[in-house]
């Protein structure tokens, strides 16, 4: 799960792949990775050079590598999963470091770690290069129904104060003495949950007053509005371009 | 809980996307209805942002381990399947683009097993127990307890289903389905337990703000009733059938598309055979393979039972799985909606002096 | 009536009269007049229905009985937007009221839902920020404000609609001292129609030379805030109370 603050990831700074249009951005990851997975998984060097592209847009847009590499911690409960393969997947036997292991699942394995690997690294780069709001907007450009990005983006808006109000309520439980330490305990945690439903619904409604008493009829006014010039649409489709023939080739090679 | 990219192959990842798209658009619609018009939007935000932040909030089992709760059953018999759905799926984007939690080709995946599934199977089986119970308090308990704790096996058996038709290592199915469910029947019991006390603790302060227990308290009902928003509560019944025929617009739009999607791309996609087939080939163990393929659902493997042509079989099992999937939620929905139409949406405001 | 040449005050109610669906009755025909450009304190005690009788200016409650005029304009239906970008209202939680991503897309939320765009709607924004002294943080995320600054937003936002009244509520509550003050400069500096509901009866001595009392839904006093403030009996009877210390009739308040 995420943390606490909304937006732990993002990186504040000036390279050229911070000043890309966020729709641009958006769209160039998902064809980026929409590509790997259609890669086969015994192109192995595809990936090696999918990994290689990425690390040159990560090298461009100023990410430290380390950084990068502490995001993909997230994946953490499939590579697991990933490890079992070897083991439970039917097919033909090898040897490995003196275990038994099975090749389908080895391919397995390789298949959903390098590719997850590659989605979840992808995904860093454009979250720590692109701004909340400009994510928002992206959606928005990228004609997201418009209802979605507004929920999007209360949720957003609210996902701290929340998160705030629930570590209020977790300090006043404690300094009362209560430490939840099992499950008798959880009748007390799912009446703060309870409280908490009802505070974020109370806020709604008091929101939806504070807009509707500034003229708000249903539809957000359009207030910001990203564009990309075709240079800009050109330079985000480097990426995705390349990966697509890295993956062509991956096929018939 | 969140599949990464690669885990379930391209044109499965697509299908579930538009699967999703369609339900999202769907429940779009029904949210409107659900939260009275203009007001949907900050209130589906603020309980998006509540789903989020409840997700976070650890349940101690025991010597050090501890459960979080997923939030679809809570979703949906709090503020209804429709605002349910499309504040797991917000929730679900937004962990898949700001913090890289599920990849984003399984964004589709991800949305249908844990959004479209979970709350919309908690719902019918909330909804089904609620009629059946005597109407207290207690029974609304009982009934989010079990919602809930079918909800989570349930997401886990359409993963498997996913998996089986889409998956790119061939687990055997049986396998898959049996750790899985086994996995998150346990998981379930957790989710079951905080749900119903969440929704009890709901009840025994705000019992109109549950939209699963609407009508349940008399005397509050009054003021659930009670008009105050600028928008007049009364034009509910007019627009309804409107709303109707458009949703089935919208439902006929997604299945064509998701059947062409799946017919046509799965076509394709079998002529390549995947790579664990490939090398299965190669080694001439296929044997082995067909064995567990016939051991599993018919769709397992990707591919039609008694179906001799590749192609064919591969782009068949793409169309009946997306067929399935689609005639169980439409029914699903037009069962919810039936049932629902008849109420009209309550709007309420609370004084704050 | 009046003279042509006389402007129809800010504010105009009369025998307003409300009940909650659930029959709870609020107001009991509320008779209440603010002149153009005058600043005027609603004081009252907890559940007065003060807070009911600001939802009514801007039409978000329907008049059960009576009527509500803003500048001549009788609140209704047909006038809504019109209404609404005229009643300013500041509600209590800034964060109720700050519900766009950034403070510029805050403020120019208003004016944006009125119709205005581009440039003109930039300069809107600008202006209101200015006047609250919070222009530099116009990128900022409003939870990354402290609370007297998103106090000092939420002003603005509503000042970006260049409303013909400002409807404060509780404007000094949860501020320091330094905050409070400042937020008491930015109300003194402007040009508008202010009704100020609050508990804060030093507040309402310094920025209003009229108080109304609301109390069990009716205005049960109208007086310069002084006078109010200064009369024992009245005061103890709708239970507002000053804070330890505190002398009215020490403090001297320009006379109008």
């Amino acid at each position: 799960m995420g943390a606490g603050h909304a937006h732990k990831l993002y990186r504040h700074g000036h390279s050229p792949v911070h000043a890309l249009p966020p729709h641009c951005k958006l769209a160039a990851v998902l064809c980026f990775v929409v590509a790997v997975v259609s890669t086969p998984r015994e192109a192995v060097w595809a990936f090696a050079v999918y990994a290689a592209l990425l690390a040159a847009a990560a090298a461009v847009a100023r990410i430290p590598p380390g950084f990068l590499l502490k995001r993909l911690v997230i994946e953490v409960p499939f590579v697991a999963f990933a490890f079992l393969m070897p083991f439970v997947v039917p097919g033909e036997q090898t040897e490995l470091l003196g275990v038994s292991v099975s090749v389908p699942g080895l391919w397995g394995a390789w298949n959903v770690l390098a590719k997850g690997t590659l989605g979840v690294a992808a995904s860093v780069i454009l979250a720590s290069t692109t701004e909340l709001r400009s994510l928002l907007l992206g959606l928005q450009r990228l004609r997201l129904p418009p209802l979605l990005v507004q929920i999007a983006s209360f949720m957003i808006r609210y996902g701290d104060v929340i998160t705030d109000e629930l570590r209020r309520m977790s300090v006043a439980r404690r300094s009362r003495g209560f430490e939840a330490r099992g499950v008798r305990h959880w009748g007390v945690l799912a009446k703060t949950a309870g409280a908490l439903f009802i505070r974020s619904y109370e806020r709604g409604e008091r929101v939806h007053l504070a807009m509707v008493s500034r003229g708000y009829t249903g539809t957000m006014p359009v207030i910001d509005d990203v564009t990309a010039s075709r240079t800009e649409w050109a330079h985000a489709a480097a990426l995705p371009a390349l990966a697509l023939v890295v993956c062509l080739l991956g096929w018939t090679l | 809980m969140h599949v990464p990219d690669g885990f379930i192959n391209a044109p499965v990842s697509a299908v579930a996307g538009v699967v999703a798209a369609g339900a999202v658009a769907v429940s779009l619609r029904g949210a409107r209805r659900e939260l009275g018009g203009e007001r949907a939007a900050p209130l589906a935000g603020l309980v998006a942002a509540f789903i989020f932040a409840v997700q976070m909030l650890n349940f101690p089992v025991a010597a050090g381990t501890s459960g979080h709760l997923l939030g679809g059953a809570l979703a949906a018999i709090l503020v209804g399947p429709w605002t349910g759905v499309l504040c797991i799926a917000v929730v679900l984007l937004m962990q898949g683009i700001l913090f890289a939690d599920g990849g984003l080709t399984a964004l589709g995946v991800n949305i249908t097993v844990m959004g479209v599934v979970t709350t919309v199977v908690a719902y019918v089986v909330f909804r089904g127990l609620t009629r059946v119970l005597p109407r207290t308090r207690r029974s609304t308990t009982v009934a989010s307890f079990v919602a809930a704790l079918v909800s989570v096996p349930a997401a886990a058996v359409a993963f498997t289903l996913v998996y089986a038709v889409g998956g790119t290592t061939d687990v055997p199915f049986v396998k898959v389905l049996t750790a899985m469910t086994g996995v998150h029947v346990l998981i379930g019991i957790g989710e079951a337990a905080i749900t119903a006390l969440t929704v009890g603790a709901v009840i025994a302060v705000r019992p109109d703000l549950v939209h699963g227990a609407r009508g349940l308290a008399a005397p509050l009902k009054l003021r659930v009733d009670g008009e105050l928003v600028d928008a007049p509560a009364a034009p509910a019944a007019p627009p309804a059938p409107a709303a109707a025929r458009s949703t089935r617009k919208v439902w006929a739009t997604g299945l064509a598309a998701a059947l062409v999607l799946a017919g046509v791309v799965s076509f394709y996609a079998s002529a390549n055979p995947d790579g664990l087939e490939k090398v299965a080939a190669d080694k001439g163990i296929d044997e082995k393979v067909q064995e567990h393929d016939a051991a599993g659902s018919p769709l397992a493997d990707y591919g039609v039972k008694d179906v001799s042509d590749a192609r064919v079989s591969g782009g068949l099992a793409g169309v009946i799985g997306v067929g399935v999937t689609v005639a169980v939620g439409s029914g699903v929905f037009w069962a919810v909606r039936r049932r629902r139409t008849p109420e009209a949406p309550h709007s309420r405001t609370t004084e704050s002096v | 009536m009046s003279l042509p040449t006389a402007p129809a005050p800010s504010l105009e109610v009369s025998g307003l009269a409300y009940a909650y669906p659930d029959g709870h009755q609020a107001l009991f025909g509320v008779d209440l007049t603010v002149a153009r450009g005058e600043r005027v304190a609603l004081l009252g005690p907890n559940g007065a229905g003060k807070t009911t009788l600001v939802l009514h200016l801007n039409g978000i409650l329907d008049a059960g009985a009576g009527t509500v005029r803003v500048a001549g304009l009788p609140v209704g239906k047909r006038h809504l937007a019109e209404i609404r970008r005229r009643v300013g209202i500041v509600f209590q939680d800034p964060d109720d009221q700050l519900f766009m991503p950034t403070v510029r897309e805050d403020v120019a939320f208003g004016p944006a839902a009125a119709g205005l765009r581009g440039p003109e709607l930039e300069e809107r924004v600008v202006t209101a920020l200015r006047r609250v002294g919070m222009e530099e943080y116009a990128a900022r995320p409003p939870h990354h404000l402290s609370f007297g600054q998103r106090r000092r937003v939420a002003v603005a936002t509503v000042l970006a609609m260049e409303p013909e009244i400002l409807v404060l509520d509780e404007p000094s509550s949860n501020l320091d001292p330094a905050s409070r003050r400042e937020l008491a400069d930015i109300l003194r500096s402007l040009d508008v129609t202010v009704l100020m509901v609050t508990h804060d009866l030093p507040y309402a001595l310094e920025l209003c030379p009229r108080s109304v009392i609301l109390s069990d839904g009716v205005i049960a006093a109208d007086d310069r805030t002084q006078e109010l403030l200064c009369d024992d009996e009245l005061m103890r009877r709708h239970r507002l109370e000053l804070p330890f210390g505190f002398d009215p009739r020490s403090v001297s308040v320009p006379r109008p």
